[in-house]
């Protein structure tokens, strides 16, 4: 089998097969935690970081795996490195962790890292994996940023409220108040506000898909590699 | 030649074994710095809401389980920590429940002169509804600075509650549901202390205090 190149891969995980707004996976930290920027940052870089590891780690065992029994080794493998990473936030960066609260386990139900350990890590070398498990993190961390980005400004008027929580004190300078609001925009903040957003940004995504190809597309006759997997 | 079923659940029961492993390192590599992490959270709590110049001990380290289903809010044993001067207890920060708000319980902590009056509250843990009912967190308003110096008076004083109920505290514009609630609390806190104070001294210690002591 050809490894996809590199270049093919961020562009798949970046924009054609983004795995928040065109995959759909992940869709309950997705909506739930992008209420704020920094909420939205911190998930993804847990995402992100799970998202290599077990990439990593199931392309260094897959010829070690018997066909049978992959799925649960991967459950195995993912839902260590959850705990592990949920760990590590806990003593890191403990005002994260008392933010992000229950979502942190819940990267264990991503579907997007099974999705990818199945479809892409367990069939390619360390390298190109690892480098899936980066681009599709960023692509996902991109999309809860735009999202936590555009509901905090709408909703509460700022950019970074809380950053000191993720990343220490110094952080309290990233905060912008782009405007003054007497009362927040709830709609923003709540779920549905979530939603409505999110549909915003597969529409926007959409409108621009053509042009954007048109753009940076690679060859186009190369023919997809990384198939569209959906697991329930 | 083993049967392939017994080679794949020799194999997944390997996998087990390391995917444990791989927890129990980290987790023994990170318990020391979490438990310091919380530690430091429940004194820059306690130091908010007990004023330094009142006590010369550790609060945190001087830990009573209260429990009481009626005043607290909630079955469990809720910690609380006592001042000290000396030896001599000044004051207490007790954590207690408000389990009627909007959104479930509301977890709070309040301090307490040994004279019953409050020092002090803050909010530990809450869902209210972002924007409306979070301005009982100190980070969002100075709400709950206003217990400060109250006392109770009697089990009926009419001061505690909102202003719409007729008492001193202010209700949120579009949530009087969440004040309502956490005023309660706090009165029931009080009462519960001044109604308990004699036996407080004896309740039962935190069993965070011997490390490996067993949750009662």
């Amino acid at each position: 089998m050809s490894h996809p190149p590199y270049r093919d891969i961020a562009w798949q995980a970046l924009w054609k097969n983004n795995p928040g707004i065109v995959q759909l996976l992940g869709l309950c930290p997705l909506l739930a935690v992008t209420n704020t920027l920094t909420n939205a940052l911190g998930l993804g870089l847990a995402t992100l970081l799970v998202l290599v590891g077990s990439n990593i780690l199931v392309s260094l065992l897959r010829k070690g795996i018997p066909n049978e029994i992959r799925i649960p080794v991967y459950v195995m493998i993912i839902a260590s490195l959850v705990t592990c990473v949920q760990l590590l936030v806990n003593a890191y960066a403990y005002g994260l962790y008392l933010s992000l609260g229950i979502f942190l386990p819940l990267i264990v139900t991503n579907c997007v890292i099974i999705g990818r350990a199945e479809a892409f890590a367990s069939k390619n070398p360390v390298g190109i994996a690892a480098w899936d498990g980066l681009m599709m993190g960023l692509g996902f961390t991109l999309v809860l940023m735009i999202l936590g980005g555009t509901r905090e400004l709408v909703g509460q008027g700022t950019l970074f409220d809380g950053a000191d929580l993720l990343l220490g004190d110094w952080a309290t300078i990233l905060r912008v108040q782009v405007y003054h609001l007497d009362s927040p925009f709830l709609l923003a903040l709540l779920p549905p506000g979530a939603f409505i957003a999110m549909g915003l940004l597969i529409a926007a995504k959409n409108r621009l898909n053509s042009r954007v190809e048109a753009m940076v597309s690679p060859r186009s006759d190369v023919k997809a590699p990384v198939e569209r997997v959906r697991i329930s | 030649m083993i049967p392939s079923m017994t080679r794949n659940g020799l194999l997944l029961a390997l996998f087990g074994l390391a995917a444990a492993g791989l927890v129990a390192l980290t987790h023994e590599g990170t318990k020391d710095r979490i438990a310091e992490q919380q530690k430091q959270q429940l004194v820059a709590t306690l130091a908010q809401i007990l004023p330094g110049d009142l006590y010369n001990n550790a609060p945190h380290d001087d830990c009573r389980l209260l429990q009481s289903r009626q005043y607290l809010g909630t079955r469990e044993p809720q910690p609380a920590f006592i001042a000290r001067r000396d030896s001599e207890p000044v004051a207490m920060a007790m954590e207690t429940v408000a389990p009627d708000g909007y959104n479930g319980d509301i977890h709070l902590i309040v301090g307490i002169r040994w004279n019953g009056e409050i020092l002090g509250v803050r909010t530990l843990n809450h869902n209210e509804t972002p924007g409306l009912g979070d301005l009982i967190d100190i980070r969002r308003s100075d709400w709950v600075t206003r217990f400060s110096g109250y006392q109770l008076e009697s089990e009926k004083d009419p001061r505690f509650a909102v202003k719409r109920d007729g008492g001193e505290f202010d209700q949120f514009t579009g949530a009087t549901i969440t004040p309502r609630a956490y005023v309660k609390a706090v009165k029931n806190a009080l009462i519960y202390f001044n109604s308990n104070k004699a036996k407080l001294l004896q309740a039962p210690r935190c069993w965070s205090e011997n490390e490996q002591g067993a949750q009662p």
